[in-house]
């Protein structure tokens, strides 16, 4: 019978992902449950330097995957490696990352593996013995519980940010696997990297999004400002997207990111449907807005009717102030 | 060069989601459209299509109804469409992949397209899957699309930054936002696509199991929020009220 709880430790550059402690973390309830083994699955080149940190949050085990053809992540390279241990032993649960790496990853191994993944989730739980996940569907306007009874191992992705990465202790038993890579049709040309000093949009802990009321390209300096103070990453809405004044990798919403950080600060959004939808999980909301009838502001817990280019500065000034 | 784009007819985004009497999510009078990732992938099919010769077919699972979206792509400029039609199954990402690319390898292709996800289950899995399935590979979110000798350059988007990927054809991409900018279908087109050939084929044609691998238990909608306070005061008193509410009241910072 198929046994354990494996998490994908998706890495770039050296850097476990937040997300995979995350995994860790809450894996490791599961696992303690069901009476199971938590593993991670470490895929790279030059990676054996992560194996702690893996065990630190939870795992017992590290399967450590490595070869020069690993170095950057390839969808038949990484798919290959994951299917062969998987198959071969036969865990009962896979969890990744909803990232861009765990999205493109899960679907061709879940048809690989003949299994069904769930997607993007939100919670998990087990109910009998099942992992029951919680996922959003049309941008989180409804949600739907779901499991996979039969087949093996269930997969699912994680919305980043969704569990507490908690650190305890723990030396974990390390598998080093020599695996076949086979024949990876897709060739890595290039890989740029725009420098930001700020975090990923969807792993971020508070953003600063503007839209409309930006009115300008050269107004998004204003949030850059107070998204420093913060740590904060910068967002937007389809509006100012479409308008032209930053790249669609900035868009929160139904035809954009889905993000759920602890605080969302909407600047000159005025709250359509489709927006709301990318963002209303967030923990705590803020609304800046001159119209008072804005949309955002009947589910913003905290609203200020002005002009954002009169609120936005002092707000700077003053949580640097409170930050200090 | 043979082109296939596998789309999807999904709610519209301004559609707000009510339940049926089974608890399921109601369709009835919500306003249909083509997922509007689809639209991207159209769109790059016609216009590989228009650098060159070729033939672009576009295929979808789903009810009758999905012949609308189909139509809408001819009207646009495509050259066939096949609707394989689910009727009242149980469908799930596997299944549908399943259907998909049994269809797709009764066809001739050099490139298949789709978008990156839907907007509906947003799962962004069945194109993987068709891939796999198929045994092509895949380049996924794709925001620039080359083609040249048998080969295809794409820009994909990767977290903070973009990836250059060669592969050689036939292979599956899937677009993101940014690739191009869908043309609407003119009034010509509307007309001709009315002639177009569309070949409709049930999930039985296509002699495959469907049994689907994911079972969805129970649907809900998010718990209203309610709205909070709005802080008083000009603009800076405000700020500054909302800076120290943010620390000491929503211990958010």
């Amino acid at each position: 019978m198929a046994k354990g709880i494996w998490i994908f430790a998706e890495q770039r550059e050296g850097q476990v992902k937040k997300v995979a402690f995350e995994l860790l973390s809450e894996g490791r309830k599961i696992a303690d449950q069901l009476g199971e083994e938590l593993a991670a699955v470490l895929v790279g080149k030059d990676v054996a330097g992560l194996v702690d940190a893996l065990g630190e949050y939870g795992a017992d085990k590290v399967y450590l995957v490595e070869a020069d053809a690993l170095e950057n992540y390839t969808t038949d390279g990484y798919t290959k490696v994951v299917a062969d241990l998987v198959k071969q032993y036969e865990p009962s649960a896979l969890l990744l990352g909803c990232t861009v790496t765990g999205r493109d990853l899960a679907a061709g191994l879940a048809q690989r593996l003949e299994t069904g993944l769930m997607t993007d989730c939100i919670n998990m739980e087990l109910t009998d013995g099942q992992l029951v996940f919680t996922r959003p569907v049309y941008a989180g306007k409804a949600f739907v519980k779901a499991s996979c009874p039969e087949a093996r191992p269930a997969m699912a992705t994680i919305r980043p940010n969704t569990f507490a990465a908690v650190a305890g202790a723990k030396t974990p038993e390390v598998v080093k696997v020599t695996p076949d890579t086979g024949d990876i049709r897709q060739v890595i040309k290039d890989i740029v990297r725009q420098i930001s000093t700020r975090p990923e949009l969807t792993e971020a802990d508070i953003i600063v999004s503007g839209g409309r009321g930006m009115k300008g390209p050269e107004n998004f300096k204003t949030l850059e400002e107070l998204s420093d103070v913060l740590g904060a990453a910068v967002g937007a809405s389809r509006a100012a997207v479409d308008a032209g004044w930053v790249s669609h990798s900035f868009q929160v919403g139904q035809t954009g990111k889905t993000v759920s950080p602890v605080l969302y600060i909407a600047c000159g959004i005025s709250g359509a449907i489709q927006h709301l939808a990318g963002m209303s999980s967030a923990k705590c909301i803020v609304a800046i807005n001159k119209d008072e009838e804005a949309n955002i502001f009947k589910l913003a817990d905290y609203g200020i009717v002005g002009d954002l280019f009169e609120v936005v500065p002092v707000l700077t000034e003053e949580l640097k102030k409170v930050m200090a | 060069m043979k082109i296939l784009v596998c789309m999807k007819q999904t709610f519209d985004t301004e559609a707000k989601i009510a339940f049926d009497g089974d608890g399921k999510i109601d369709g009835k009078g919500v306003t249909m459209i083509m997922n509007p990732y689809d639209e991207y992938a159209v769109e790059e099919a016609l216009k590989i299509k228009e650098s060159g010769a070729g033939e672009v077919t576009v295929i979808s699972a789903g009810g009758a109804k999905a012949q609308d979206a189909l139509r809408q792509a001819l009207a646009m400029g495509a050259d066939k469409a096949v609707l394989l039609e689910t009727g009242e199954l149980e469908m799930d990402e596997y299944a549908t992949a399943v259907v998909l690319a049994k269809a797709i390898s009764e066809l001739e292709y050099d490139i298949i397209l789709g978008g990156f996800r839907a907007i509906d289950d947003g799962s962004a899995q069945v194109m993987g899957r068709v891939a796999e399935i198929l045994n092509v590979p895949i380049v996924n979110v794709i925001t620039k699309l080359e083609i040249a000798d048998g080969k295809a350059v794409a820009t994909r988007e990767i977290e903070g930054g973009s990836e250059v990927v060669e592969v050689s054809l036939p292979a599956v991409f899937t677009a993101q936002k940014g690739l191009n900018e869908p043309r609407y279908p003119s009034m010509k087109g509307i007309m001709k696509a009315k002639k177009k050939p569309m070949d409709k084929k049930s999930v039985s044609d296509l002699g495959v199991d469907v049994a689907p691998k994911v079972k969805a238990l129970s649907f809900s909608l998010p718990e209203q929020r309610q709205a909070g306070k709005v802080v008083p005061g000009e603009p800076a008193e405000a700020a500054r009220e909302l800076a120290r509410m943010l620390r000491e009241e929503a211990k958010v910072i």
